[in-house]
C-alpha cells in the first residue's frame, strides 16, 4: 500500500506538498505519544477531509494501528470522512438557539441547499453541520458560516447569508 | 500619555455582533483626531451583558456605551474623547423608566452580580500578561511556593469550594487524594469541555482571562507533585485555544511555567489538546483516552483518575472556573471565599443566562442566590410581556426549576431535592411558549446522539426513550407511555456505566414530575398546549380576516391551499403537512395555530 501512495503522489506534486506538510508536522512533534487527536485535526486542515491514504499515512507515521486511527477518527463529530463543501453551513441546535427558533433556521436552510447535515451540495458549494451549541447563546438562534458567526437568525435571513458565499 | 482607554469587548457575542469592524472605525477615528497616542484602544475578554454587544467603555470614567455600530461608533472619538460630551444616544436604558445609565454600575444587570471568577473578564487586555499581573496576577503562585504543598490544599479543603463542573465534588479532596497517591509521575488536567448546550462560562474566562487558568494549574500542581499539565479545550472555541496558546506562551517567557519557577525547584508545564467534538469528553475518565488520543469512552470508576489516570497515574482533574477560583483563594484566604454563598456551596457561581429571557448573558453571583433574583432582577424578566415557565439548568444532565420555587435559594443541594442539578451553569429560561416535552425531546435526542455507545443502558436505553418521546410528540403516544418511561429512567440511572447515562433521563423525569398533564395532553388529547409540537398542530385560515391575496396558497409546497384571488382561502388538512410556512408568509395573521 506504502508504495502505491508513493508512486500517486510522483504523479501529483499538489497533494505530495500536502502530504509533506503533514509529514513535518508530525516531525516535529514534542511528544508523539498522544498526539493522535491533533495529528488529525492537523491533517483535516490540510486537506479538508480524512481519506483513506491520509488514514493510512498516519496510521504508518505514528505507528499506531489503522484500526486504532479508523476508532478515532469516527468516534468524533469533527472529522470527516467525506469532501466538504467550498463553504461550511453550521447551524447551532444547543438549547438556547433551540428554544428561540433555532430549528425553523435549520429546516430552512435544508429546504434551500436541498440537502441535510453531513451532506453537501451537488456543485460543491455548501455542506451542512448542526452543532450543539457554539457558545453565543446569548445572540441565540446562531448560525456559523465558514468562520463567520451570524447571531439572532431567522428564516427569513437565510437566502442573504447563504447569498454572501459563492 | 494616555488620558483614556477605550475597552471594547471583544467576547464570542461582541465579535458576532461586528466588534472587529467597530474596534477599526475607533481606530481609524483617533487617528483622524490626532490623538491616537493619548487614548489606547484595549480589547478585552467577554463583559458579561451578551445581548447589549458590541459594548464599549470609556475610562477613566467608566462611560459604558452599548449597541454600538460601525455608523456611530465615531461618535465615541468625535463627541465623548475629542469635545468631552456623553454620547446619550449609546447608553443603556432602563426599559421600564427609561433612565439613561452613565456606567455599568448604573445598569442593575451589573450591581447585583459579585465578580471573582470573571472579575478580570472584561476588564483586561487577555493578551496581555503584564495588565493580569498589575491585578495581583501570578502573586498566588508566588505565595503558594511559599508554602508547603499539605498548607495549600488545607486551605482549598477549608475554602469549601466544590467543583463547578456540575457535580459539586469538594476540591480540596481531590487534591488531597491525588497528592496522597502513590506513582509518579503525576498530571494536572484542565477540562475545558464545556459541552452542555448553553453554558459558555469556561469559553469566557478561558478567552477572557487565560493566566487565572495557568496560575492555577501551576500551583495545583505544586500541591500535588506533578510538572505536567494538560489543557483539554473543545474543537469548537477556536479562539480559547488561540488564547490561551499565547498565554502560556508569555507564562513561559516571563518564568511562571518551565524550569525552576520563581527560583524555587518547581517546575511545570502546560501542554494543549483540543477535542474533536464529543460531549462524553466532559466526563473525566473519557476526557483522560482523549488526552491519550484514543477514542472517548469512559470507565468504570473507582479506580478514580486521583489513583489511575491519565496513562494509569494520578491525575488530578478539575473544571475551568474551579481553577479560576483557586489564585483568589490562596491569595485571600478561605475565610474570604466563605464570605458569600451557603454554608454547604460557599462562593460565587456564573450562570450563562440564555433563552426567553431579556437580558442575556454571564452572570456571576453568590451561591444561594434565588431564581427570581437571576432571572427577573438581573436577566430583566421574559420579553414581549409573556408568562415565565420554568428554567433547566444542568443541560442534558438536569431537570427543571418551575415558578413554585422561584424564591428557592439555589445551590447544589437544594437543586439536587428538586430533581435537577446545577451542572456548568447553563440556564435556559422557558416561557409559555415552550412545551415542556419538546424540550425533554430535545435534550433526549441530544444524548442519544452522544452516548458512547460503550455500555448498553445508556446506548439502548435512551434510544427506546427517544423514541416513545417521539410518539409522543408526534400524537401517536399510547396510554402507559408515562409510566414505562419513568420505570426506564430509574434503570437506565441505575444501571449506566458514567455519568452521560446516569443522567440523561433526567430532564425527562424532571418535566413528567412537574408538568405530567403536559404529557397527558400530548398523549391523550393529542394537543399540545404550547402550541410547538408540529404534528399536534392544525393550521387553519379564519375567514374574516384573510382578503385572498394568494400568497399562503403559492407559499405552500404540498399544493393544500385552494381559493380564488381577493376570496377567503381554505387549507385541505388531508394535503396539510403542517410545515407553517403558510403562517409564516401571512401578513394579515389570517392564519390560526391550534
Amino acid at each position: 500500500m506504502r508504495m502505491n501512495l508513493e508512486d500517486h503522489l510522483k504523479e501529483n506534486p499538489e497533494l505530495k506538498k500536502q502530504f509533506d506538510a503533514l509529514d513535518a508536522y508530525i516531525g516535529e512533534l514534542a511528544t508523539p505519544e498522544g498526539s493522535l487527536i491533533n495529528v488529525l485535526h492537523y491533517a483535516q486542515e490540510i486537506f479538508g477531509y480524512l481519506p483513506d491514504e491520509v488514514l493510512e499515512f498516519v496510521s504508518s507515521r505514528l505507528n499506531v494501528p489503522r484500526s486504532t486511527v479508523y476508532g478515532v477518527v469516527t468516534f468524533y463529530h469533527f472529522f470527516s470522512r467525506v469532501p466538504k463543501g467550498r463553504h461550511t453551513v453550521t447551524v447551532c441546535l444547543g438549547t438556547a438557539c433551540y428554544v428561540r427558533g433555532g430549528n425553523a433556521v435549520y429546516e430552512k436552510v435544508m429546504r434551500t441547499l436541498g440537502i441535510k447535515a453531513g451532506e453537501t451540495t451537488q456543485d460543491g458549494r455548501f455542506s451542512l453541520d448542526l452543532v450543539r451549541c457554539v457558545g453565543a447563546c446569548g445572540l441565540a438562534p446562531v448560525v456559523v458560516i465558514d468562520k463567520d458567526t451570524y447571531g439572532r437568525s431567522t428564516p427569513e435571513k437565510v437566502a442573504t447569508l447563504l447569498n454572501k458565499y459563492a | 500619555m494616555i488620558r483614556n482607554q477605550l475597552l471594547v469587548c471583544a467576547g464570542g457575542a461582541c465579535i458576532t455582533s461586528g466588534e472587529k469592524s467597530v474596534k477599526d472605525v475607533l481606530v481609524d477615528e483617533l487617528k483622524k483626531n490626532g490623538i491616537e497616542d493619548e487614548v489606547q484602544v484595549i480589547e478585552t475578554g467577554c463583559m458579561g451583558a451578551c445581548d447589549l454587544g458590541p459594548i464599549v467603555v470609556v475610562y477613566p470614567e467608566g462611560t459604558f456605551y452599548q449597541k454600538v455600530t460601525v455608523e456611530n461608533a465615531g461618535l465615541i472619538v468625535n463627541e465623548h474623547l475629542v469635545k468631552g460630551r456623553t454620547v446619550s444616544e449609546l447608553l443603556y436604558s432602563e426599559p421600564t423608566s427609561e433612565k439613561k445609565a452613565q456606567t455599568s454600575g448604573d445598569i442593575p444587570f451589573y450591581t447585583r452580580q459579585v465578580k471573582r471568577v470573571l472579575r478580570n473578564c472584561g476588564v483586561i487586555d487577555p493578551l496581555s500578561i503584564e495588565e493580569y499581573i498589575a491585578r495581583d496576577g501570578y502573586f498566588a503562585l508566588g505565595k503558594a511556593l511559599e508554602m508547603t504543598p499539605d498548607d495549600i490544599i488545607g486551605v482549598v479543603l477549608d475554602s469549601g469550594l466544590r467543583g463547578r463542573g456540575g457535580a459539586g465534588f469538594p476540591t480540596g479532596l481531590k487534591w488531597k487524594a491525588t497528592r496522597a497517591a502513590q506513582g509518579s509521575p503525576k498530571y494536572v488536567v484542565c477540562n475545558g469541555d464545556e459541552g452542555d448546550p448553553g453554558a459558555f462560562m469556561d469559553r469566557s474566562v478561558l478567552e477572557g482571562d487565560p493566566h487565572s487558568i495557568i496560575e492555577a494549574m501551576a500551583i495545583a500542581g505544586y500541591a500535588i507533585g506533578a510538572e505536567q499539565g494538560y489543557m483539554y479545550v473543545r474543537a469548537e472555541y477556536p479562539l480559547a485555544i488561540e488564547r490561551f496558546e499565547y498565554a502560556i506562551g508569555k507564562a513561559r517567557e516571563y518564568g511562571f511555567l518551565g524550569r525552576n519557577i520563581l527560583g524555587t525547584s518547581f517546575s511545570f508545564d502546560i501542554e494543549i489538546r483540543i477535542g474533536a467534538g464529543a460531549f462524553v469528553c466532559g466526563e473525566e475518565t473519557a476526557l483522560l483516552r482523549s488526552i491519550e488520543g484514543k477514542r472517548g469512552t469512559p470507565s468504570i470508576k473507582p479506580p478514580f483518575p486521583a489513583q489511575s489516570g491519565l496513562w494509569n497515574k494520578p491525575t488530578l482533574i478539575n473544571n475551568v472556573e474551579t481553577y479560576a477560583n483557586i489564585p483568589q483563594i490562596i491569595t485571600n484566604g478561605a475565610e474570604w471565599f466563605r464570605s458569600v454563598g451557603t454554608a454547604k456551596s460557599p462562593g460565587t457561581k456564573v450562570f450563562a443566562l440564555a433563552g426567553m429571557v431579556q437580558n442575556t448573558g454571564l452572570v456571576e453571583v453568590p451561591m444561594g442566590t434565588t431564581l427570581r433574583e437571576l432571572v427577573f432582577d438581573i436577566g430583566g424578566g421574559i420579553p414581549g410581556g409573556k408568562k415565565f415557565k420554568a428554567a433547566q439548568t444542568g443541560g442534558p444532565s438536569g431537570g427543571v426549576i418551575t415558578p413554585d420555587y422561584l424564591d428557592m435559594p439555589i445551590d447544589y443541594d437544594t437543586l439536587k431535592e428538586i430533581g435537577t442539578i446545577m451542572g456548568s451553569g447553563g440556564l435556559i429560561v422557558l416561557d409559555e411558549t415552550s412545551c415542556m416535552v419538546d424540550v425533554a425531546k430535545f435534550y433526549l435526542g441530544f444524548t442519544v446522539d452522544e452516548s458512547c455507545g460503550k455500555c448498553t443502558p445508556c446506548r439502548e436505553g435512551t434510544r427506546q426513550m427517544f423514541h416513545m418521546m417521539e410518539q409522543i410528540c408526534d400524537g401517536k403516544g399510547k396510554d402507559g407511555d408515562i409510566e414505562k418511561l419513568t420505570k426506564l429512567g430509574k434503570c437506565i440511572i441505575d444501571t449506566s456505566l458514567c455519568g452521560l447515562g446516569q443522567t440523561a433521563p433526567n430532564p425527562v423525569l424532571s418535566t413528567i414530575r412537574f408538568y405530567e398533564d403536559e404529557y397527558r395532553a400530548h398523549i391523550y388529547d393529542k394537543k399540545c398546549p404550547a402550541h410547538v409540537c408540529k404534528h399536534l398542530l392544525t393550521y387553519s385560515v379564519t375567514a374574516d380576516k384573510c382578503v385572498g391575496c394568494t400568497a399562503c396558497a403559492r407559499q405552500c409546497s404540498v399544493h393544500a391551499i385552494t381559493g380564488e384571488v381577493k376570496k377567503v382561502h381554505v387549507i385541505d388538512q388531508s394535503k396539510c403537512i403542517k410545515c407553517g410556512s403558510c403562517y409564516e408568509i401571512c401578513r394579515f395573521g389570517a392564519i390560526r395555530k391550534e
